[in-house]
């Protein structure tokens, strides 16, 4: 199978009562070429998904398969998966300048010599539009944005089958923020990367990704086309998640009229049985008493044969009807 | 590494570490030459001159076989010393290897080593030393070698304890998916981190190493005869120190001076290392224009909570003092939402820690007025500043876990404020808490009053910050990026509780952000700040309509909304944000700016107010969009 698949990753870290499953079966493709966007508020493990592809976090159950291989269980020094760090002020090494940075990136195997390998830095460079001048330099002389494009290129380095860029423009100010945006989409494009987009941002994800997945307390709870999901979001979590975007349009009344859900989240140490979303759902048990279901039962079972693979027991008839939840849609 | 040997450079200029560096000196001079040039006289013995005091033929005297102890106390100088760094060198191999074994080793025998360190540094030092010197034997090498492995678990932990915080960094784990090895992980990225610091801890560490020989020596375990170091000639003296005090003292002060010498050292090293330069580039500030008071005309009719006019916070730099707040003057009205957007480095949080007093030294607030519900905060005592900042002045701030004490309880904190501002009972102090957290709506307020800071989420946490600010009844709550660490559904919460609280209370809101939706969607008033200063000001609703100055209209179209369109590239600002300390002659956006003329780069716009109160800085402002919508009804 093409391009990077997720089969049921779990991941758990520590033991026994105070363990904790950040990554709870969650399975998503991202096809050859393309870019998956993947969104999701902190604690619904998006980043520790992509970590354990790339060996940072321990996956307790699945495979991640890049071209059919099974990534986590590679060894050896090539990495055919290479990821780009949300903070570029800690992900390069202060000590070392930005050419040896890159350089450490690039295989082995594949470039020998020192004079090849510089070429290659400098390529590598100038592919993100920066000076070749600047491999010299010690990070501490880049601004955020420069730096961003160093972890770009550092990540392409590797030759990479596919990408990981996680929060890669949440550390920067918005003025610099369209510039790695379109750097990374020129990039993107031109050479074909399989891309894995980690945001909270649903614009930035929206601007950025062919797919988007929706992740929720370990589950992915909905996954589609990126026009598809935003326009008919079929599981509600997406839905809160698309109303809580602020809008240009929006005034301070629009704010005031937002319904109030004052539940603490829920603690993903003892996450709820059944649906996970359901002590928030508006259209959930603690609103409707015909849906005890969604307390026991995992919707996630049957989310495969579900439009845009929505893991709730109650979503609405593939594309017939638009955004109103509350509205009774189903036949009873 | 030129950066490295400027910032060891810097040791040396400071008077401490200037001092320090002298003693070394002298002390590595006096080990060099002494033994060379007085090696033969402080061996001779003299059996006509024994035991004698202080004379004018033997400086401090002689001992049992006539030798004269001042030659003698400056040739041990050689033999001290050189044990002392030997050991220490020992120690620190030693522990640099046991504390980097972790790293490289497998995952269990890494455990391994890590406990038996630990295990280790539980022993103090000095028993560890004569254990082993019990072990090795008594003598030279036995003292060097017990000494040695009694520093090696500190240091050991030390570099474990360090190691480990590096080796959760970021550029650690992109050196690991990058394929890069334990070995070269750790030369090269783990140690270069690490070195400085450890330096620092050798160096006093040869301070203690001395000292600790100085012990061995004294109590016989150490340096035997017919070699003698400090410790030794102090053990000698010591005998008939209440005859003549000066053979005994004058080793003493050869050990106190030369471990003085390190240990100082080490200290003005770990003082000047640690603390990094404020910029490490070398370039003058410029003269810095301010905005001139005289043209900030601002009809002062309505009464206002908080004024400010011409603000400047300004903080010692490399060669001039950075001033990253430039002249911002503002008002926010009773009850009014006034946000202020700008990217990091504009001043905006600065320009709310000036409002509410809280920059400290060596920042330097001054202003023309900043008056807050008609007192002048800056000429206000302590005295009177007290009933304001914290009772009618509220401040939320980005992170709530650092704004709450961590080991009292939520309601305690709250109810400390009513206790302070309103002068009530413990208990019903503790009763409004109740019910303010309930305001807030925290849900089963009762029981979370009990509860402390962590056992919060984030976004219950920022209600409960807002629920302190208004214990003590504020007439304005200046919120700091409040929702910037939490989720947008979290955020949108937040922002209506606020809105909530003010249509409530009447209470006046300032919101500091970056995010201009979040802004303008909360607030009545935007304030655009810009290399600190205010470039623009106009009414939330005409922001997206009627923002004339280029930045605004750039920084409007910078960020992707749920609207943008996804076949073009995003419209980007080219260039960055100037810094504080270097900023550009002229309007501090025309480097950036698509509409800059000649006049912006020479002469900085004021920020001059038009007849519908929209205050604007700008030589050559974007005209108003003929607007399409019915936001230009105005």
């Amino acid at each position: 199978m093409s391009g990077l698949v997720f089969d049921r990753v779990s991941v758990r870290y520590g033991h026994g009562r105070r363990g904790l499953t950040a990554v709870d079966g969650a399975s998503l493709t991202v096809p050859s070429g393309q870019v998956v966007g993947l969104v999701g508020e902190s604690g619904s493990g998006k980043s520790t998904l992509a970590k354990s592809a790339v060996g940072l976090a321990p996956v307790r159950g699945g495979r991640v398969l890049l071209d059919g291989t099974d990534v986590t269980r590679l060894r050896g020094r090539h990495r055919p998966l290479q990821m780009i760090f949300q903070d570029p002020y800690a992900s390069l090494d202060p000590r070392m300048t930005v050419g040896d940075s890159i350089a450490e990136a690039i295989p082995r195997a594949a470039l020998r010599g020192r004079t090849a390998r510089r070429a290659e830095v400098e390529r590598l460079l100038e592919q993100v539009g920066l000076d070749a001048g600047r491999a010299s330099l010690l990070p501490g002389r880049l601004s955020g944005g420069q730096r961003q494009r160093v972890g770009l290129a550092r990540a392409l380095a590797g030759r990479p089958g596919a990408v990981i860029a996680d929060e890669i423009t949440s550390a920067l100010d918005v003025s610099v923020q369209g510039t790695v945006l379109n750097l990374f989409r020129e990039v993107q494009r031109r050479l074909g990367l399989t891309t894995l987009f980690i945001t909270h941002n649903l614009a930035v994800v929206r601007y950025v990704s062919d797919h988007i997945a929706v992740m929720h307390l370990g589950r992915i709870v909905e996954s589609g086309p990126t026009k598809e999901v935003l326009a008919d979001p079929q599981h509600p979590y997406t839905r809160e998640l698309l109303a809580a975007v602020p809008r240009r349009s929006a005034t301070p009344e629009d704010v005031g009229r937002v319904e109030e859900d004052v539940r603490e989240p829920a603690d993903p140490h003892h996450p709820p049985d059944g649906c996970r979303y359901h002590p928030h759902c508006p259209v959930g048990p603690s609103v409707r008493d015909d849906r005890e279901l969604c307390r026991t039962r995992d919707p996630g079972t049957e989310a495969a044969s579900r439009a845009h693979r929505a893991a709730c027991h109650f979503v609405t008839a593939p594309s017939t009807a638009g955004l109103e939840a509350g509205a009774p849609g189903n036949a009873s | 590494m030129s950066v490295r040997d400027s910032r060891w450079a810097a040791v040396v200029r400071t008077p401490v570490g200037l001092c320090a560096a002298v003693l070394l000196l002298v002390v590595v001079v006096v080990a060099v030459l002494a033994p060379l040039l007085w090696g033969e006289r402080a061996s001779v013995v003299d059996t006509g001159a024994v035991q004698q005091g202080p004379s004018a033929a033997h400086l401090l005297g002689t001992d049992t076989l006539g030798r004269d102890i001042f030659y003698r106390v400056l040739v041990a100088t050689r033999l001290s010393v050189l044990l002392a760094v030997t050991a220490t060198v020992i120690g620190v191999l030693l522990g640099l290897l046991l504390g980097t074994a972790p790293a490289v080793l497998p995952r269990r025998a890494g455990r391994l080593v890590t406990s038996a360190v630990h295990t280790a540094v539980a022993f103090p030092g000095l028993l560890l030393a004569l254990f082993f010197a019990v072990i090795f034997g008594v003598g030279t090498t036995g003292a060097v070698l017990a000494i040695g492995l009694a520093t090696a678990p500190s240091f050991a932990r030390l570099t474990q304890t360090l190691s480990a915080s590096v080796a959760g960094k970021d550029f650690v784990a992109a050196a690991r998916v990058a394929g890069v090895g334990r070995i070269r992980m750790l030369v090269r990225h783990i140690l270069p981190n690490i070195a400085e610091p450890l330096a620092v801890n050798a160096t006093i560490g040869a301070g203690t190493a001395l000292l600790a020989f100085a012990g061995l020596s004294f109590l016989g375990l150490g340096v035997q005869a017919p070699d003698y170091d400090w410790g030794r000639l102090l053990g000698e003296g010591l005998n008939r120190i209440s005859l003549t005090p000066a053979p005994a003292l004058a080793p003493c002060l050869a050990v106190v001076v030369t471990g003085l010498a390190f240990n100082l050292f080490g200290e003005a090293a770990a003082a000047a290392l640690g603390v990094r330069p404020l910029s490490p580039r070398r370039t003058e500030a410029r003269g810095l224009s301010t905005q001139r008071p005289g043209t900030v005309v601002e009809p002062d009719g309505a009464e206002s909570v908080l004024a400010v006019r011409n603000l400047r916070v300004s903080f010692p730099g490399r060669d001039a003092p950075v001033t990253p707040v430039r002249g911002v003057s503002l008002t926010v009205r009773p009850g009014e939402a006034v946000g202020v957007v700008g990217e990091s480095g504009s001043g905006k949080s600065l320009t709310a820690l000036a409002a509410a007093r809280l920059v400290e030294p060596p920042g330097e607030v001054t202003a023309d007025r900043l008056e807050f519900a008609g007192t002048e905060l800056l000429r206000a005592s302590d005295r009177e500043l007290g009933p304001l900042l914290g009772g009618r002045l509220a401040m939320v701030f980005q992170d709530p876990m650092t704004s709450f004490n961590p080991v009292l309880s939520v309601g305690r904190q709250l109810a400390e404020v009513a206790e302070q501002h309103r002068g009530m009972s413990r208990g019903a102090a503790l009763a409004a808490a109740v019910d303010r957290l309930r305001e807030v709506r925290v849900p089963a307020p009762e029981r979370r009053a009990g509860q402390y800071p962590h056992e919060f989420s984030g976004g219950m946490r920022q209600r409960a910050m807002i629920g302190m600010g208004l214990m003590g009844g504020p007439r304005l709550i200046v919120a700091d990026e409040p929702t910037t660490a939490l989720d947008v559904t979290v955020q949108r919460r937040v922002l209506r509780l606020l809105a909530d609280v003010r249509a409530a209370e009447g209470t006046a809101l300032l919101l500091i952000s970056h995010d201009v939706t979040v802004v303008a969607g909360t607030c009545d008033r935007i304030l655009v700040m810009y290399a600190g200063r205010i470039v623009e000001e106009l009414p939330a609703a005409e922001l997206f309509a009627a923002a004339r100055h280029p930045y605004t209209r750039a920084l409007l179209a910078a960020v992707p909304d749920l609207d943008t369109d996804r076949a073009r590239p995003l419209p980007v600002i080219p260039g960055r944000p100037p810094e504080p300390d270097r900023l550009p002659e002229g309007c501090a956006f025309a480097p950036r700016c698509p509409r800059a003329e000649d006049r912006c780069r020479g002469e900085d716009p004021d920020l001059v107010t038009d007849s519908a109160g929209h205050r604007l800085a700008c030589w050559n402002p974007a005209p108003t969009p003929v607007a399409a919508t019915s936001g230009g009804a105005s």
